[in-house]
């Protein structure tokens, strides 16, 4: 349904700042009627490449096809198909939701009676009953969100886009949109969005792709890419804060025992050691074998692999870590005005 | 995706609603939040008219006991005054027709129109222009009310027809212009203090407030090509009585223009100024 293929964007690149590689040959394929989850740390991409799906934004070079359309050659056809729900809302404060979601209707160009229709049925569904004629300024954040979602809805699109749809908000909105994308997902709606919240991608997506630095790392049903990574995930921690040589001399003590593979040292986390083991034997004989080289045990911990396990696999680090290393690195504001037209 | 009711659909896809039907929903949906945000945060529209109704009140009072036979035909200055007031008031309404386009731009809400199947994105320009010239001239209606309650005269009907012409040639150059700037300026700060800066020496290097005989030679060639008296000049002969269009309304010292030539080079300038400012919508809007 939805083919990205070998996008690449670059931004700035002026006087002072050099270039950001955004999309670095990214290629997606989204099939239709699949609830499609696109993960990532801060700054992979994601919002770049929706953008671009969504025709707000033009590559540096690649092609978009939606439906078989192209996007670059006829976007208007495209915009017809796509539900977009941003990641900023963007909502008219003086506006009640109502109206806000009649002026979306008329630039979709419904008919005002199928328009009025629609707007009651995604009330009801969101349950915005209480709000919907109330101004957006005074909406709280999860609602100012499925004011949002129903805006993307109501024209009833083909393909929705939703880019980190469920950030920031209470447990309660997040579920209420969870359930919705699913339902969507059922009357056969291909969903595309973007998270950052892995066990949200884990438990919503049918499929999957990886995003870091603009291009995709991996790809696949959640399930498939984790039993792909197969044994079980093990975390130890000989001392609370360990030092590098004391964690090099327990890589190489674990490396050396049968069963145990992809020892990794993680930095960022005191030296800790991520390992893989084929079964629960063999982390018996893991803890004997410390204590006769007279190491401590802090703290280990022991589990089936998840898609962080996919990440670190792909990326030699934990998706968090990602998140921090480049938080502070980016200029809200700078690209806020770039974003402008 | 309009066809969302499974009507006659066995012969084949529905045929495309007419472009006209489509540019005019979309129109008047943006034109229509324009007014909302206008009938619930009315100041604007209020400040606007406050203003010149307070230089009106105050320059006229000021100038009243001005001898008689000062100003050229022997109007009194209130009259004088009148149609200067009438369209500074015009002007500084369109000046702000940028504003809210500009906001959309910083605040997102341009996207949530640009990735909508929008006809034309014309639609979001034309949406602007209407608003802004059913505003200004609301409001240089209620200025010409006020001047009339204070004696200084109320067009008869051709005159009246004549000033609403004058009125919207300088609107829409003046829209033209603001719209141009919200493309074209970064943000909503520097968008305001243009219209801050531009606001007042056009108002005073105009023959609003002096005729250009009262004007050092320097202020009078400025006050001549200033596009404001093209517009004061032709609505202040409808005020004074007699008006022709080919009767010389403007003595400027590069020659006398009658009141066709001042509107006919209102009207160029709003083309021109249109013109130039397309190629800067094609880049933003696509
Ligand atoms: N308008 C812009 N101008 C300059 N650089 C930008 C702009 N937008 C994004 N970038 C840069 O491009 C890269 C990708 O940004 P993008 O917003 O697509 O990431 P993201 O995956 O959506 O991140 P997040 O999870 O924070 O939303 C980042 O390095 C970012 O700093
Ligand atoms: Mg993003």
């Amino acid at each position: 349904m939805i083919e990205l293929q070998h996008l690449s964007k670059r931004y700035g690149g002026g006087r002072k700042a050099q270039p950001v590689h955004a999309l670095d040959d990214l290629c997606l394929s989204v099939p239709a009627g699949c609830l499609y989850g696109l993960l990532g740390p801060n700054g992979a991409g994601k919002t770049t490449a929706l953008r671009i799906l969504c025709t707000l934004l033009a590559p540096d070079g690649g092609s978009v096809q939606v439906a078989g359309i192209d996007a670059l050659a006829q976007p208007r056809a495209v915009r017809r198909l796509l539900g977009y729900v941003a990641q900023e809302v963007a909502l008219d404060k003086i506006l009640t939701g109502r109206e806000l979601l009649q002026l979306q209707g008329d630039l979709y160009h419904l008919r005002p009676a199928d328009r009025d229709g629609r707007i009651d049925e995604l009330t009801a569904l969101l349950a915005m009953n209480d709000w919907i004629d109330r101004r957006c300024g005074t909406y709280s954040g999860g609602m100012r969100r499925r004011l949002d979602l129903a805006a993307g809805l109501l024209h009833r699109p083909k393909v929705l886009v939703l880019d980190e749809p469920t950030v920031g908000l209470d447990i309660e909105s997040r579920s209420a949109i969870w359930q919705v994308l699913r339902q969507l997902r059922d009357q056969g709606t291909t969903v595309l969005l973007s998270s950052h919240y892995l066990e949200e991608v884990d438990a919503l997506a049918d499929r999957l792709a990886i995003l870091e630095a603009g291009r995709v790392i991996a790809e696949g049903p959640p399930q498939q890419l984790k039993a792909a990574l197969g044994g079980d995930r093990v975390t130890l921690r000989v001392r609370e804060f360990s030092d590098a040589e004391e964690a090099e001399q327990v890589r190489r003590l674990l490396e050396d025992c049968q069963g145990v593979s992809r020892v990794v040292v993680n930095r960022a986390q005191g030296f800790s050691l991520n390992l893989v083991v084929d079964d629960d034997g063999v982390v018996e004989r893991l803890r004997r074998q410390l204590a006769e080289a007279r190491l401590p045990v802090f703290a280990l911990s022991q589990s089936r692999p998840s898609l962080d396990d996919v990440y670190l696999q792909a990326t030699g680090r934990t998706l968090m870590d990602a998140e921090l290393s480049v938080a502070g690195l980016r200029d809200a504001k700078a690209e806020r005005k770039q974003a402008m037209r | 995706m309009t066809s969302a009711s499974p009507s006659i659909s066995a012969a084949g896809p529905a045929p495309e609603p007419s472009a006209l039907a489509e540019i005019s929903q979309e129109t008047l949906a943006l034109c229509r939040r324009l007014f909302v945000q206008l009938l619930r945060r009315p100041s604007t529209l209020v400040a606007g008219v406050l203003q010149p109704l307070i230089w009106l009140v105050l320059f006229g009072a000021l100038f009243s006991r001005a001898p008689e036979g000062l100003l050229p035909g022997g109007i009194s200055y209130g009259r004088f005054l009148g149609a200067g007031v009438i369209v500074f008031t015009a002007f500084s309404g369109a000046l702000n027709a940028g504003l809210p386009l500009m906001f959309d731009r910083e605040f997102g809400f341009l996207n949530r129109l640009l990735v909508a199947p929008l006809r034309s994105r014309s639609s979001i320009v034309l949406a602007s222009v209407l608003y802004i010239t059913a505003m200004s001239l609301v409001q240089s209606l209620a200025i010409m009310a006020t001047a009339a309650l204070l004696g200084y005269g109320w067009p008869s009907g051709p005159g009246l027809f004549v000033v609403l012409v004058t009125l919207l040639l300088l609107v829409f150059a003046v829209t033209a212009l603001s719209l141009g700037l919200a493309f074209a300026l970064p943000g909503h700060i520097e968008l305001i203090a243009v219209i801050f800066v531009a606001n007042l020496p056009l108002l005073f290097a105009s023959t609003a407030l002096a005729p250009i005989s009262f004007m050092p030679p320097w202020l009078g060639w400025l006050a001549a090509l200033n596009p404001l008296t093209f517009a004061i000049e032709p609505i202040r002969a409808v005020y004074s009585g007699s008006f022709h269009l080919g009767d010389v309304v403007l003595n400027a010292p590069y020659g006398s223009l009658t009141a066709g030539t001042c509107l006919g080079l209102l009207a160029v300038l709003s083309a021109a100024l249109f013109l130039s400012i397309r190629p800067l919508l094609d880049r933003k809007l696509t």
